[in-house]
């Protein structure tokens, strides 16, 4: 058997049959599944009902409120401070007191209850307190009502993403910011965790003083790339098994939310010729809740170009890297001093962690478009835009420079390697490393 | 024949020259002393045979032909800061480095066998190294070290760290292995650990080799014509019935007589230094004294730092 075939043998067997290995691989999926189950259930959980009594001294606001699914309103005849302190017996959840107000119109309301009142809750009936405040101000400016009726508008907005092949798909901003957030905050773990494992080898094999026996029989760089190899298949295993046993979860859990995923099928017929009409959509529109919306987004990403560009920049953003923790691991003698050396190598991949938020709100600006395209951070960066949608020609020069940055790291940790892993003694200086560099060998 | 040549080897570091100008020639079958104080450039060498790293200029020669990467297969390398993976299993390790000299994995657990039972340790296969004590990690490293019968075996301090039990196991084995046919090389700064086995050495100080070839040779051209007797005189002292030619060194009570040193002018007097001792006292020892690899090296040594100041 060739020999690195051997050495990749043993860096991945040795790992993939750890307990930490096996125990990361059970937990993952299931915090990952938590993720993607998580704002469907809470979408479907949250229409428990409340009762809003109302005090109202005004005397405006008496047909204002109309009950929602999470809201109902009921109109008390009763003083503030008795309806504070009646409040569980006349079945109330939340007393709305509307003071008298000083001038003509109120100018503050006042919520009470004894849980915090929902963000949503709270921006339902300020809305309608607007609203109404707005129409009787009208009205009592001399506005007739047919016209403040036709100048009501209630505009649903959808977004609809048109690609070139003229296909539509209804799009959830929100759901791509995640989704590119999470893979670059993937990425970066993945980098981290596998490049210091590299490091961590390369240390392990320098303070137990195996490496000199070994690099007698293989030369130093077909142990470090067996090295990096072996841990790249242990990363790539390790989220291929995620990636399977998420989708198992996930797909067991869509049982729950069946009868949401028929009502999006229901509309996929509708939208034969893949064209949403709006004429048509109206009419589903009425009962396509929130629940369904979610789902439904979730269902339109493309996650295949996800997975396979994630599994790319995971690749080579690892390899990028880990020749370098390879590098550091051969030029220190323990995990303590790898620090002043791990800093410095690692600062593109907190800049571009640091950006993250940056780069999704904005995952077309100059900021994003330079950090996807620069070797060191692309990887992250470029995780964070592909859900967003990328041209094809800045994957293409990114995923280019990404490999050449990936060869041009490995030639140079691949110099240090070779003389730092017999060196013992002393902490090397940047200054010896440069020396390292032009030995000969 | 020779199997081993090293041709002129310079190697440079940074701030130094580890090797200047370094030739040595390695006999077929011999078991051959690379001796030398500490960071004299004996492991650097080494590294340059074991193709770790390069010269930056000499060549090395190995069976005839310019050292090349199939050659790792033909030497087993015990090198003086050794280790073992502590997590990994004791047998799987062991196939593994085998396998890195290109042995298959069959043949190299039924050779593992083989010396897992003469050396006791068999027992052990399926535990971690890091549960061995540092006595039988030295006995795994040595069978991984000669396991796929290399024709060149180069041990660096080979019996540091072992016990004078296990210390005299690995010197026979050792004696055994030049006896199947295979060239030795010890590296080591203690001279007496290796003077009884070695046939030739190359002594090297400051990165220059200062002194080699044959061990008797060597020994030969260091005589010092010096006579340690012990001995009762008759009636009359040593220097009474010595003439000038033979130089008293030193005399003093010893035991039941006396010791003494004499010096002789070239070694057609030690006969006629013999009868007159015969005439004149009786003769418990008469010895001619040796110096030992340890006092050669030493004084090698003193005669080089005193030279190059």
């Amino acid at each position: 058997m060739n020999k690195i075939l051997l050495i990749i043998r043993r860096e991945y067997l040795t790992r993939v049959k750890k307990k930490s290995f096996i125990i990361m691989t059970i937990l993952g999926p299931l915090l990952m599944a938590a993720v993607i189950i998580a704002p469907v259930l809470i979408a479907s959980w949250s229409d428990e009902t409340k009762v809003v009594g109302i005090v109202d001294e005004s005397g405006f606001f008496n047909a204002a409120f109309k009950d929602s699914d999470k809201l109902k309103f009921k109109n008390l005849k009763l003083e503030i401070n008795e309806a504070k302190a009646q409040k569980e017996k006349i079945g109330c959840d939340i007393i709305l007191y509307i003071p008298k107000p000083a001038y003509v119109y109120p100018q503050t309301i006042f919520l009470y209850s004894e849980k915090n009142i929902g963000l949503s809750s709270k921006a339902y009936i300020r809305n309608s307190i607007n609203n109404d405040l707005r129409e009787l101000r009208l009205r009592n400016a001399g506005v007739s009502p047919e016209v403040i009726e036709t100048a009501k508008t209630s505009i649903g907005v959808r977004s609809i993403t048109l690609s070139e092949g003229g296909k539509e798909k209804e799009r959830i901003g929100e759901l791509e910011f995640a989704i590119g957030m999470i893979s670059g905050i993937l990425i970066y773990f993945f980098i981290f965790l596998f490049g210091t494992q590299v490091m961590r080898g390369v240390i392990e094999e320098k303070t137990s003083r195996i490496v000199e026996v070994i690099i007698s029989s293989v030369k130093p760089f077909q142990l470090m790339m067996g090295k990096i190899i072996g841990i790249a298949l242990v990363g790539l295993t390790q989220f291929s098994l995620w990636v399977l046993l998420t989708a198992a979860i996930v797909y067991s859990a869509q049982g729950v939310f069946s009868s949401e995923i028929q009502q999006i099928k229901t509309q996929e017929l509708v939208q034969t010729g893949k064209v949403i009409d709006p004429a048509t959509s109206v009419q589903i529109d009425r009962n396509y809740d929130k629940t369904a919306e979610v789902i439904k987004a979730m269902m339109s990403i493309n996650y295949d170009v996800i997975i396979l560009s994630f599994l790319f920049y995971f690749l080579f953003g690892y390899l990028i890297y880990a020749a370098l923790f390879a590098s550091i691991g051969s030029a220190v003698d323990n995990d303590a001093d790898t620090q002043q050396f791990v800093l410095p190598v690692t600062v593109p991949l907190i800049i571009s962690i640091a950006s993250l938020q940056f780069i999704a709100n904005n995952p077309d600006g100059p900021a994003a478009f330079w950090l996807s395209i620069i070797p060191f951070t692309s990887p992250v960066a470029m995780m964070v835009r592909i859900p967003f949608g990328v041209p094809w020609w800045e994957v293409a020069l990114s995923m280019s420079l990404l490999i050449l940055g990936f060869m041009a790291t490995t030639w140079f940790a691949a110099k240090i390697y070779r003389t730092g892993i017999l060196m013992y003694g002393k902490k090397p200086t940047y200054k010896e490393l440069w020396k390292w560099l032009k030995y000969r060998n | 024949m020779d199997l081993l040549i090293a041709e002129n080897i310079t190697k440079n570091y940074a701030n130094h020259r580890a090797l200047d100008g370094v030739s040595i020639n390695v006999p077929d079958g011999s078991i051959f002393g690379l001796l030398g104080p500490n960071g004299a450039g004996k492991t650097t060498l080494i590294r340059i045979i074991n193709q770790i790293t390069a010269p930056d200029s000499g060549r090395v020669i190995l069976n005839g032909e310019a050292l090349q990467p199939k050659h790792t297969a033909m030497i087993g390398y015990l090198p003086e800061e050794r280790g073992l993976y502590k997590k990994m299993m004791v047998g799987e390790q062991a196939i593994y480095l085998s396998q890195l000299k290109g042995l298959s994995k069959a043949e190299s657990k039924k050779r593992l066998k083989y010396w897992f039972e003469k050396f006791e340790i068999d027992s052990w296969w399926n535990r971690k190294v890091e549960e061995l004590s540092k006595g039988m990690q030295q006995k795994v490293q040595f069978i991984v070290t000669i396991l796929h019968k290399p024709r060149l075996l180069i041990f660096d301090e080979p019996f540091s760290g072992f016990d004078p039990i296990n210390t005299e196991i690995l010197k026979s084995e050792i004696l055994k292995l030049k006896e199947d046919g295979a060239t030795i090389i010890f590296s080591t700064h203690n001279m007496g650990s290796v003077e009884e086995i070695c046939d030739h050495i190359a002594l090297i100080n400051n990165s220059k080799k200062i002194l080699d070839g044959n061990m008797l040779d060597i020994k030969r051209s260091h005589r010092t014509d010096i006579f340690e007797i012990d001995y009762e005189p008759f009636d009359k002292s040593l220097t009474d019935f010595l003439p000038d030619e033979f130089k008293v060194l030193s005399r003093e009570d010893y035991g039941l007589g006396k010791r003494a040193r004499v010096k002789i002018e070239d070694d057609t007097q030690t006969n006629k230094l013999l009868n007159l001792l015969m005439k004149n006292s009786r003769i418990i020892k008469f010895q001619e004294v040796i110096p030992s690899m340890n006092e050669i090296f030493i004084k090698k040594v003193k005669e080089e730092n005193n030279n190059t100041k």
